[in-house]
């Protein structure tokens, strides 16, 4: 166990050269100046471009500009962006938040998910089965933008019930709106997920076992049941939580929360590759850790499964 | 059993630690109420830079910069300069000018604003090495060719045209006569910097201290810059605020619901899905504002292109283009037709320079086309990124199309960095769209950056020596009034080639939240800070 968890670990350099290089390449790429919105719409002095251009090295090919800030991110320096503001603290400033609304959308997922997928799972064709593949259908097909849009609108604008935007420095309760919005796709996979498995383990050998056995339809339920229908769950959730980190562009967006998909956004538009390149790092580790804790935890739910 | 147990747990704790070790920072700093008098928060966009009046051209950093510091002078809502902390400036020939200051104005470090504040700022400014993006703005006075020649290295570093008399006063010697100095004097380029900025330039920028009516408290990036009110500021009234947040927004539209509830009290821009069908004017009642401010949008040629070279085809194009229905159909009747090249509200600007030459007259037009022999489709390109540039462009590529009997597309560049990009190159080979505020209020600023031959701002090509004379012979005219002339005749010889065409001059529309009172603009389309009061 131990030497699969460090071979995982160790998959994280080529990972890591290789992300890096290719989203450092890609957003240089880009067509336009980064330079450009620095005088407003007017033209910048040539003394000015031409400092700029030497302070952050683009008079230099691609492939120093990568090495050089390659080899500044072993030293633990992220450097600074176009606006000489340090990349480290930027993210600092803007993690914590992210953190808080994917475990917000996660818990609202994981909660609101696996209840209505054990409760419809447990009497597939039942009437509240209908209604949750409905339910569920619904949220799959509305995208992210138009149920934050609505729900922004309708609860903050119309009803004032919340406010439209996120405080910058957000408690929980902020955040369960945006983390809804977040999770709400995501959400009805992890029902659908929870309801088949659950439909299908309940006519297994070890279900009919524990219930000759005498046991309680609680324990059977509670305890065999769910824990082995959870696996593919908690596969979803892990790898889940690595794209709520990521991919929360659009929902930061619409709540103006200050998190790491507002600052990726922002960050491409101003062709800021030094910013985009090191909020991927971290989310490239953060998501091969996820998915190392979901491998993990396998073997917790199911003795049967060895990961050497 | 065991063993899995325990790797998952190590794994938890490493993701944990990885987690929490990218947390620490963060949290908005609170505002700390000036005497508890109520603080106020305003729409902001991040920064390019750092906030350093020489080095900032974009609006993200001047509105937070007119907070911090006060210049020589303030311009009023007609764009005219008024004294603030010059006590008067005058010159006997337009060319050497004595500036005196006023007593009691103070930096929000104590010490007192001189003669010295100024000089030594504008000299830094202008010196070529330390590379500011504001130093062409002191390129008329004496001694600014030695201080940032074309080529090679600065031969001076201070500027000869520049003399500190005493505490109060100084002098500015130009290399010719500008009638309208005074007028450019308000721009962020010309504020004053206390002697600290000199001694240690980096840890300026990280606490930049100006001579406003308010002072630097915090900034969080991509957050927020706060500011406090600065008791002993020099300026006459006192100040009702307590406080002021620029609040970033990636979204104007997440502003705007913030507007509507109470949750932001002032946004200058309306964003455009708002304003169809004047949606704002319900949802912000009673406290919504339409002011016209010195900006105009066009439409510029590539007249490097070949295929537009004609000036009569440039102008048939004009003759097609419905303003009014534009302006009813993108901008509901919210801005103005434009009827010359200078905005409304610069001063010196005559009206109705343009006439039918700027007026929807479709046969005149198809006639004037058909005769230029131009082939092939019109296309009309413009970043999408935006304001509503893409509707506007559109609603005239469809009246263009109509009127000439010939097919007009549309060309979206994604973005305003690529659009400029490509504007700059050269690049592009159908008629762009261009706009032009004139945050300095003289015709001179509208028509030299972009269409005298050669200006940075010029990317038509367009040249005409008789323009550039005019032109010339203006910003070097003995009194105003002979500038606003010859300016007035600069504009006429561009209306003829028209290397552009004028579309519509235009308007802020703005909100404020229920707290707010006595809400104005200023002439540079930001909240008036020292007039605005707060009711709780």
């Amino acid at each position: 166990m131990g030497r699969y968890v460090l071979r995982r670990l160790l998959q994280l350099v080529p990972v890591f050269l290789g992300t890096t290089f290719l989203i450092y390449f890609m957003v240089w790429a880009l067509p336009g100046d980064p330079l450009a919105g620095k005088c407003g719409d007017q033209a910048c002095p040539p003394a000015f471009i031409e400092r700029m251009r030497e302070e952050y090295g683009l008079d230099q090919s691609i492939f120093v500009q990568y090495v050089t800030y390659l080899g500044n991110l072993l030293q633990g320096d992220f450097g600074e962006n176009f606006r000489g503001q340090e990349v480290a603290t930027l993210i600092a400033n803007a993690y914590p938040v992210t953190i808080k609304l994917a475990v917000v959308a996660l818990v609202i997922q994981a909660i609101i998910g696996l209840t209505a997928g054990v409760l419809t799972g447990l009497r597939p064709g039942g009437f509240l089965d209908n209604v949750v593949l409905t339910a569920t259908l619904f949220l799959v097909a509305v995208p992210v933008f138009v149920t934050g849009y609505v729900l922004q609108s309708v609860l903050g604008l119309r009803l004032g019930l919340i406010p439209p935007t996120v405080p910058a420095d957000p408690g929980f309760l902020d955040l369960v709106v945006p983390g809804y919005v977040l999770g709400s796709l995501s959400l009805a996979y992890v029902a659908r997920l929870t309801r088949t498995s659950i439909a299908e383990n309940l006519r297994a050998d070890y279900v009919r076992t524990a219930t000759a056995k005498g046991l309680t339809r609680r324990r059977v339920v509670g305890v065999h049941l769910t824990r082995n229908s959870a696996i593919p769950v908690i596969t979803f959730l892990g790898a889940d939580f690595g794209t709520l980190m990521g991919g929360a562009i659009v929902t930061e967006g619409i709540f103006n929360i200050r998190g790491i998909g507002g600052l990726i956004f922002g960050s491409i538009q101003r062709l800021d590759g030094v910013v985009v390149t090191g909020v991927v790092v971290l989310l490239v580790i953060v998501y091969l850790l996820a998915n190392l804790v979901v491998d993990v935890t396998y073997a917790l739910l199911d003795p049967r499964i060895r990961l050497d | 059993m065991r063993s899995p147990r325990v790797a998952a747990l190590l794994a938890l704790s490493l993701t944990s630690a990885l987690v929490l070790s990218a947390c620490g920072g963060g949290g908005g700093g609170t505002t700390g109420d000036a005497q508890g008098a109520p603080t106020i928060s305003v729409y902001g966009t991040e920064p390019e830079n750092a906030l350093l009046p020489g080095n900032t051209r974009e609006v993200g950093g001047s509105k937070i910069l007119d907070a911090l510091w006060s210049g020589l002078v303030d311009y009023n809502q007609q764009g005219e300069p008024e004294n603030k902390v010059a006590e008067s400036i005058e010159s006997p020939d337009s060319q050497n000018w004595t500036i005196r200051l006023k007593e009691g104005w103070t930096f929000h470090d104590g010490t007192p604003v001189t003669a010295t504040s100024f000089v030594d700022a504008w000299n830094y400014v202008a010196l070529k090495t330390n590379a500011q993006s504001s130093s062409e703005f002191f390129s008329n006075i004496a001694g600014f060719d030695q201080v940032n020649p074309d080529e090679g290295e600065p031969t001076a570093q201070a500027m000869s045209g520049l003399q500190v008399v005493d505490d109060r006063t100084f002098t500015v010697a130009l290399t010719a006569p500008s009638p309208i100095f005074v007028n450019t004097l308000g721009d962020v380029a010309f504020y004053p910097m206390p002697e600290s900025f000199f001694a240690d330039p980096a840890a300026f920028e990280a606490n930049p201290v100006g001579n406003g009516p308010f002072r630097f408290e915090a900034r969080v990036p991509d957050q927020n810059v706060t500011v406090t009110r600065y008791e002993q500021w020099g300026g006459e009234q006192p100040v009702s605020v307590g406080g002021v947040e620029f609040r970033f927004y990636a979204d104007s539209e997440a502003a705007y619901q913030d507007v509507v509830s109470g949750n932001l009290d002032f946004l200058e821009s309306i964003p455009g899905s708002f304003l169809i069908d004047n949606l704002y004017q319900q949802d912000l009642a009673d406290r919504n504002g339409n002011q016209p401010y010195a900006g105009i949008n066009t439409m510029t040629f590539p007249i490097y292109d070949q295929r537009y070279a004609d000036p009569q085809l440039r102008q048939a194009i004009s003759m097609a283009v419905d303003r009014q229905a534009i302006i009813d159909n993108v901008y509901n009747g919210l801005v103005q037709p434009a009827t010359g090249f200078i905005p409304e509200g610069v001063p010196g600007k005559v009206d109705d320079q343009c006439g039918e030459l700027c007026t929807f007259s479709p046969e005149r037009a198809k006639q004037q086309f058909d005769a230029s022999g131009f082939t092939g489709p019109i296309e009309l390109i413009s970043n999408v990124d935006s304001a509503i540039n893409r509707e506007w462009m559109q609603a005239a590529c469809v009246s263009i199309s109509n009127t000439l009997g010939v097919p007009c597309n549309f060309v979206p560049v994604p973005t305003f960095s690529e659009f400029l990009d490509q504007r700059r190159a050269e690049n592009l080979t159908g008629i762009f769209r261009s706009g032009w505020v004139a945050s300095t209020p003289t015709m001179e600023y509208v028509l030299r950056p972009q269409y005298t031959t050669g200006a940075a701002n010029n990317n038509s090509g367009y040249t005409n020596p008789r323009f550039d004379a005019l032109v010339n012979q203006g910003s070097t005219a003995a009194t105003a009034e002979e500038a606003y002339a010859l300016w007035a005749e600069a504009e006429r010889v561009l209306i003829q080639d028209m290397p552009a065409v004028a579309i519509n001059d235009q308007s802020a529309q703005f909100g404020w939240s229920p707290r707010l009172q006595n809400v104005e603009l200023t002439y540079g389309r930001e909240l008036d800070l020292e007039s605005v009061t707060v009711q709780e």
